[in-house]
């Protein structure tokens, strides 16, 4: 499996054409999606046409930037301006955006060869991908169970090789979960890092788009690619964006000591002892490259589910409220009245999970509940957030597992939404807040299924992250096993 | 802590129009799920003050200038229903008021 790296060296020594390196990763899509089913769609004409442009600079002599030529998978909640944006629903079933989201253009315009749209739970809600309107993921390393989610496309198609990279957005733990769960990395970036224009909103406040990667390199390249200001995002943040790449060293102690904070609180009830196991061998080996260790306690940090599910459906019913069967996406047939148009089309287009987040969402903001539910909400909020922030006193990154389990069965969790809800556990306060937060792979369990190990990094300390993430990748194998498929 | 009755208003509210069957589940898994949240009460937040986003940035304002829009028609495209009149282009929708009975 080629890193970013790899396929740059092979295109600019011309040991192979980008149109060679689409060609191989189409071929990988069209003999794994039998079983994977990791995309909604294949944009194979389109991948060749880009990948003809970037042979056509190489050959001209121009010089290519890190992500030219780099077969890329994009979540189909990012708007891609003619090609069929579904949001794995189906009330958006036959939208073709008249636009194209900020990230799929800079990616274009960089030379990345998008190979295709990735599945995901419908509207982004869910941890399994169980939630499309049209297909579950496998997980590569065990057909049988997810790949996480909501991204669970993305995540199955970068460890299957499908594709190098890819983008997924993650709200509650959408990019960390399912990395977490398919055994490649997964970064969710600081909340305004990467713009949002062209993201289908889920929960404005918590969603953020980031890299999948089969390496920590290859996470900050792709991030490198896509952050920084938009003007079209309002809460887009004015920061300058380094060089990622720099930030990667195999000694951890190169600039200081490096110190370590492992959050006290994940270490409880509903952990599998397999994964606790592997997290505390990960602490180990920060030790011995000589981090510092530091107990730290979060007492928030588990009032961080029953929050996120009173703000992120609270924020999605507001959000959802779009989809009326009036301008764009599906329509009921041959309804009455105007109304009826409107509760049958919302009937028929939306799946369970995303009806009953719009009906926790509508229940508590509705008048005589906002303060009971919302506003209690965002207070508590305030405390998960003042956690972090005595905790970054401390240290400069905090680790922990990134779920409590490995990848479950398909149809496992599915009768039951609380049980769904808590593989979040871990990756929801990270969000609520607004933090930078990576899982890499730091094991397997019995089964040969891969364990994540969440990296937290304070407000734009991407750099400490990985710098984290790449000391502790380079320094074990457990990102070399691939999944035999 | 969630009836039927208040299932059947929110959706309403939601504009959802949910069958008998999907308001029934809906009763029950509402009713755990903000059992689940009344966890929260244990904690006394009449100190603190709410937080709206992670990480505020001020107001963003821009100039209110018209733009020529290029994708018009790509919009109007996408419309479930469309008519064009000699008014101009219009997106369709059943008809708001009903006939009196």
């Amino acid at each position: 499996m080629a890193s970013i790296r790899d396929l740059h060296q092979q295109l600019v020594s011309k040991e192979r054409s980008a149109v060679e390196i689409a060609e191989e990763s189409l071929a990988q899509i069209q003999a794994l999606e039998p079983k994977l089913r990791s995309f909604l769609m294949v944009t194979g004409d389109r991948a060749l046409e880009q990948a003809r442009r970037v042979d056509d600079q190489i050959a001209a002599g121009e010089a290519i930037g890190w992500m030219a030529g780099i077969p890329t998978g994009i979540k189909d909640n990012m708007c891609t301006q003619g090609i069929r944006t579904t949001c794995g629903s189906k009330i958006l079933q036959n939208f073709v955006p008249p636009y194209e989201s900020t990230v799929t253009h800079k990616l274009a315009t960089a030379g990345a060869v998008m190979v295709g749209k990735t599945n995901l739970d419908e509207f982004a809600m869910g941890s399994s991908t169980e939630n499309s309107a049209y297909q579950v993921t496998a997980n590569p390393w065990d057909l049988e169970r997810v790949p996480g989610g909501s991204s669970g496309g993305s995540a199955a198609a970068v460890a299957a090789d499908e594709c190098t990279v890819a983008l997924g957005s993650d709200t509650g733990g959408s990019i960390r979960q399912p990395a977490a769960l398919c055994g490649v990395v997964g970064l969710k970036p600081t909340y305004g890092l990467v713009s949002r224009y062209g993201l289908v909103a889920y929960a404005s406040s918590l969603d953020q788009i980031g890299p999948f990667a089969r390496s920590v390199e290859d996470a900050a390249i792709l991030l490198g690619a896509i952050a920084g200001y938009d003007p079209q995002d309002s809460t887009s943040l004015k920061v300058e964006v380094p060089d990622y790449l720099s930030f990667l060293n195999p000694n951890l102690n190169a600039q200081k000591k490096f110190r370590v904070g492992i959050i006290q609180e994940t270490f409880g009830e509903g952990l599998d002892a397999i994964v606790g196991d592997a997290v505390m061998a990960a602490v180990d080996q920060f030790k011995a490259m000589g981090a510092e260790i530091v107990n730290i306690s979060c007492p928030q940090f588990r009032y961080g589910l029953p929050t996120y599910y009173i703000l992120a459906p609270s924020e999605a019913s507001a959000n959802l409220a779009r989809y009326d069967g009036v301008k764009y996406g599906y329509r009921s047939e041959q309804p009455d009245n105007l109304m009826s148009m409107y509760t049958q089309t919302r009937a028929q287009g939306f799946g369970a999970e995303v009806k009953r987040r719009i009906m926790i969402g509508t229940y508590t903001l509705s008048a005589g509940y906002y303060d009971a539910y919302y506003l209690k909400a965002q207070k508590v909020r305030t405390l998960i957030k003042q956690d972090f922030e005595q905790a970054f006193e401390q240290v400069d990154v905090l680790v922990c597992p990134t779920t409590p389990t490995t990848a479950f069965k398909a149809g496992e969790k599915t009768d039951d939404p609380l049980s769904m809800y808590l593989s979040d556990l871990m990756t929801i306060p990270v969000n609520l807040a607004g933090l930078p937060g990576l899982s890499l792979p730091c094991g397997f369990d019995a089964q040969g299924l891969p364990i994540g190990l969440q990296i937290v990094g304070n407000v734009l300390r991407e750099d400490l992250v990985l710098q984290a993430a790449y000391a502790y990748e380079q320094a074990t194998e457990w990102h070399l096993r691939t999944p035999s498929l | 802590m969630i009836d039927r009755e208040t299932v059947h208003k929110v959706a309403l509210l939601a504009r959802l129009e949910l069958a008998p069957e999907e308001e029934a589940q809906f009763t029950t898994q509402l009713g755990s799920i903000l059992e689940y949240f009344e966890q929260l009460s244990e904690l006394d937040t009449s100190q603190v003050q709410p937080t709206a986003r992670a990480i505020d940035v001020s107001n963003v304002v821009r100039q209110d200038a018209l733009k020529p829009y290029a994708e018009r028609e790509s919009i109007l495209e996408s419309a479930p229903d469309r008519e064009t009149t000699v008014q101009g282009d219009f997106f369709k929708v059943p008809k708001i008021i009903n006939e009196p009975q």
